[in-house]
């Protein structure tokens, strides 16, 4: 087997100098009915080249994203990613390394955090980032426990264009708490959360761009928040939209929560993904996840260490914030990297290019017989109603080559409201020709 | 003069920013200082939005974000990783994380993009394959454990935790018994299982373990009441044994309507030739970062399905792949008992990818015999050094990890930190120090099946012989060590108590875009 170095003749020598007549002797505390006692309904090892065709044709049955017209997003974004990035992250010492807990030799993953966590503070406009988490959704959960210990209040109250799988996965977390109020769906981005809040609320949780792409004020939410003592919780999936859209720390936002996928990761069919928190210096103690800072080793020269561990699980056991461990070190690394190549002016300039072709998306659509558009504002993303229901007119397009979108009823199937909802989302790779032929796809399924 | 940590002065010194470094160790600055808000490694056109539609929201605030060139960027990242130890360039026995060999095979298919560029929510008619592919994964998770169901979509081994106690807490409630209020959690487990328990609203009480390093049936039974809902067992446990009475322990367990839940962090010690199933678990989550090869990444992404025996499986989440009469479909909505979801979309597809890869190349001949080396490796580890170093459960065996204490170390002046990070001058990532907490300045070895028996020999080589310096009195090479690594001892207590958490510019250093 190619991944296993011993030849039989090392394993009898090794097991000679440990003194065991034969492997199972090492295996003596295991009870014998349960030692060896089956056939496994699995295959025996087996060649590099036929492991490779078995899983190429299981790939082979999927249509991928680049393989047509394709507007996808509810939460996950097509964005373009650079060779260098995906070169730089598969190289040994970054692929294989394991946490950095020893910083003498990790410093290279430790800088790479701690630069990672200044650039995630810039783009959300708060003072501090952790190292991240999951991914938004979970980190979305974990936000809402952080203002609950903050606060020490209970009540948290989830807008209605919030990402339906992120309310569930808060609701996972918050088992059948009645301090949970989850708004109705909310497709024309109708604001609805402010009548909500009092004295017992420990914060209000709003998505912008919203699920339906709306994008939501903020400063007026934050204003109502802390004129009750609440928190603003401010989650984002399309990280990309912070290049063009004011940073949600500029508008009083107090813990930033952001999928940060669109950025130096791939679709990868919902995972591997990248939770961003960011949050005030004063909640620091508060915020779940590792961090990293800086240091000085005992020569005098500046180095980098997790630190804050007292908050973490295997310092705190059950008194821990969060019982996270493992976090999102490559996804991050991907995103450090890619962020980096962009700068200032590329991240700006890719933001800018995704609006500009959402515009003509819409505009597109608008043009379309049948179909109305729901978003007055946008970044890259957009709700459109037809005469047909959303699921079956997706398919269709679909057979047609054309990946159209999110049918809302997807996520939402127990609101009928939604069933003739289309959620489409144009990034820097929609090309004029994909919003030409949805249209035309478009306009004949409906007619 | 502070101190950090370790208890050893540290120098207080000027902070180097910008130093050379030396030979084939480079000192790279901060991104921050070597980019600026111009340069920038991708071409993008400039686009006209006069015709916006960001009612408003624009941003004003600036963004200060420092770009690089791709030839800057490409020697920033190069430069840092070589800072880095990894499994592809040395041995990293640490004890409970199962550094094994991440084969590139398992890369290369997870970025075709029939697997890479498909999206979570594009119709489940144009991703049969992915579907199919989580389906033989589930099969082989499930016939490996033999359990009836299995749920991927936790992202890591602690949210896997979560999720298969929330399962049982789920079950526990279904059956009207809500008042169970208390998880059994033995000493030696890790931090993430208290963690879990306390997490949801559970109180944890401890087990205490036996001399011998396994936790007692008897005092399980004792712990053991109408109050208590679950245990939370490693096994192969944390000091790197099996627990011989597991079978009594599932069997008391049960029989006072408690479920088991088996921290299978240490699957890769029997993957193939113990099925858990058979011992008696209810719930185990198996992080495929350790024992199917995906990589660590620097510390994720992980990836931590749950296997979950009869009883349990209505309580499993969603999302789930089942058959459908136009062929293959993804639950993704709450049925029944099921629980709610925890994560957004199906979880760590590019993880499922890998390891299922891992897991044809092996195939059950190969995972077997996997597991029975890295048993092998950890048994002769100990072999050869047990007559320098103190085991402290000598009674057993050990699985696939050997566990020291400190006591061979009394009245030289080295700890088990000193002993560990003079192994770093030495080449070697050092082992898992003072974990378990159960065993006094414990140095947890976990050398995996990827390890040959000449790096065996060399790192016991290095081993014994710095036990035999210790004893020697020669203390200086440990309490100065490392001196050889790109950096000397951190100063944590620094780091903690003025935390420097991102970069902020000198007051001397203007931007260039302004």
């Amino acid at each position: 087997m190619r991944y296993l170095p011993h030849s039989d003749h090392e394993r009898a020598d090794m097991l000679g100098v440990i003194g065991a007549t034969d492997i199972d002797a090492l295996f003596s505390a295991v009870p014998k009915a349960a030692l060896k006692n089956f056939t496994l309904d699995l295959p025996a090892h087996s060649p590099e080249f036929l492991v490779e065709a078995h899983m190429r044709a299981l790939a082979g049955k999927n249509h991928a994203a680049g393989d047509g017209p394709f507007f996808v997003g509810a939460g996950a974004y097509r964005h373009h990613i650079p060779a260098t990035v995906d070169h730089l992250i598969q190289r040994s010492e970054w692929l294989t390394a394991y946490t950095p807990y020893q910083p003498e030799i990790s410093q290279g993953t430790l800088q790479m955090l701690f630069e990672f966590q200044t650039q995630v503070a810039k783009i959300t406009g708060m003072d501090v980032a952790n190292a991240s988490l999951y991914d938004g959704s979970t980190g979305t959960a974990e936000a809402v426990l952080m203002a609950r210990r903050l606060t020490r209040r209970n009540k948290i109250v989830l807008s209605g264009g919030l990402h339906p799988h992120y309310r569930d996965v808060v609701k996972a977390y918050l088992k059948d708490d009645p301090n949970l109020v989850c708004l109705s769906p909310s497709p024309e981005g109708q604001g609805d959360i402010l009548d909500h809040i009092d004295g017992d609320t420990a914060a209000i949780v709003i998505q912008t761009p919203d699920f339906y792409g709306h994008l939501r004020d903020l400063k007026g939410a934050a204003d109502a928040a802390h004129a009750q003592g609440a928190l603003l919780i401010v989650v984002i999936t399309e990280v990309v939209s912070l290049g063009l859209l004011e940073a949600p720390g500029a508008l009083g936002a107090d813990i930033v929560v952001a999928e940060g996928q669109g950025i130096g990761n791939a679709l990868n069919f919902g995972g591997p993904y990248l939770g961003l928190m960011a949050t005030r210096k004063e909640f620091i103690r508060q915020m779940p996840g590792r961090l990293c800072g800086e240091t000085v080793d005992a020569d005098g020269n500046r180095g980098f260490v997790l630190t804050l561990s007292t908050r973490e699980q295997h310092i705190r056991r059950e008194k821990a914030t969060s019982n996270i461990c493992t976090n999102s070190g490559l996804c991050a690394l991907a995103f450090s990297i890619h962020m980096a190549l962009l700068g200032e002016a590329g991240f700006v300039r890719l933001a800018r290019l995704n609006h500009a072709n959402a515009v003509h998306l819409a505009d597109a659509l608008a043009a379309v017989p049948g179909v109305t558009v729901l978003n007055s504002t946008f970044f890259n993303e957009m709700t459109i109603r037809t005469g047909q229901p959303a699921a079956e007119l997706i398919e269709r397009l679909a057979q047609r080559g054309i990946l159209a979108g999110v049918p809302a009823s997807r996520l939402l199937p127990e609101d009928p409201e939604v069933e003739n909802l289309i959620i489409l989302a144009a990034t820097e790779l929609t090309t004029t020709a994909d919003i030409a032929a949805l249209c035309a796809a478009l306009t004949e399924e409906l007619a | 003069m502070s101190m950090n940590t370790q208890g050893r002065p540290t120098g207080v010194g000027t902070v180097g920013t910008s130093a050379s470094g030396s030979a084939l160790i480079p000192d790279e600055p901060l991104l921050f200082e070597i980019g600026d808000t111009e340069h920038s490694g991708v071409d993008l056109p400039e686009v006209d939005l006069g015709n916006n539609r960001l009612g408003g929201f624009a941003r004003k605030s600036k963004l200060d974000l420092a770009g690089l060139t791709e030839p800057e960027a490409m020697r920033h990242y190069v430069r840092l990783s070589r800072l880095n130890h990894s499994i592809d360039s040395g041995m990293y026995p640490l004890g409970s994380c199962t550094m094994k060999h991440n084969p590139r095979l398992n890369e290369k298919m997870a970025r075709l993009p029939g697997f890479s560029d498909i999206h979570p929510l594009q119709p489940v008619s144009t991703v049969q394959g992915a579907l199919e592919m989580m389906n033989q994964l589930s099969h082989w998770l499930m016939t490996l454990t033999n359990t009836a169901a299995v749920a991927l979509s936790p992202k890591a081994g602690a949210h896997g935790e979560l999720l298969g106690m929330m399962a049982i807490k789920a079950a526990q409630e279904a059956k009207g018994e809500a008042h169970r209020t208390i998880v059994l959690v033995p000493e030696s487990a890790h931090g993430t299982n208290p963690a879990t328990a306390a997490f949801l609203g559970y109180t944890v009480k401890p087990v205490p373990a036996r001399d011998d390093g396994t936790v007692d049936v008897e005092a399980v039974k004792a712990a053991l009441s109408p109050e208590v809902a679950a245990i939370m067992l490693t096994n192969p446990n944390t000091c790197g044994l099996f627990e011989p009475q597991v079978i009594e322990i599932a069997q008391a367990v049960h029989d006072a309507g408690a479920f088991f839940y088996c921290d299978g962090a240490n699957f890769n010690a029997i993957m193939g030739v113990v099925r858990p199933g058979d011992l008696g678990i209810d719930a185990m989550h198996i992080n495929l970062h350790k024992t199917f090869s995906t990589p660590h990444g620097g510390g994720g992404p992980g990836a931590g399905p749950v296997v979950l025996s009869e009883a349990l499986s209505p309580f499993a989440p969603v999302p789930f792949v089942r058959q459908g009469s136009a062929g293959l479909e993804m639950v993704e909505h709450i049925e029944g008992e099921a629980l709610g979801r925890v994560t957004a979309f199906h979880g760590q597809m590019g993880m499922y990818v890998r390891a299922l890869t891992y897991m044809l190349s092996h195939g059950a001949d190969g995972l077997a015999q996997a597991a029975q080396d890295a048993v092998l490796n950890a048994n002769y580890i100990k072999a050869r050094l047990e007559h320098l170093f103190s085991v402290p459960f000598p009674d057993y065996p050990t699985m696939h990890e050997a566990l020291f204490d400190d006591s061979f170390l009394k009245e030289t002046g080295v700890t088990t930190l000193d002993f560990a990070k003079a192994l770093i001058d030495e080449g070697f990532h050092p082992m898992t120090m003072y974990f378990p907490l159960v065993v006094h300045g414990a140095m947890l070895i976990e050398p995996t099946e990827s390890e040959s028996k000449q790096t065996l020999d060399r790192f016991c080589d290095v081993m014994a012989e710095l036990a035999t310096e210790a004893k020697a009195g020669n203390s200086e090479r440990f309490t100065a060590a490392p001196m050889k690594a790109p950096r000397r001892r951190l100063d944590e207590t620094r780091a903690a108590r003025q935390p420097i958490l991102r970069w902020e510019r000198p007051a001397d250093l203007p931007k260039a875009a302004e």
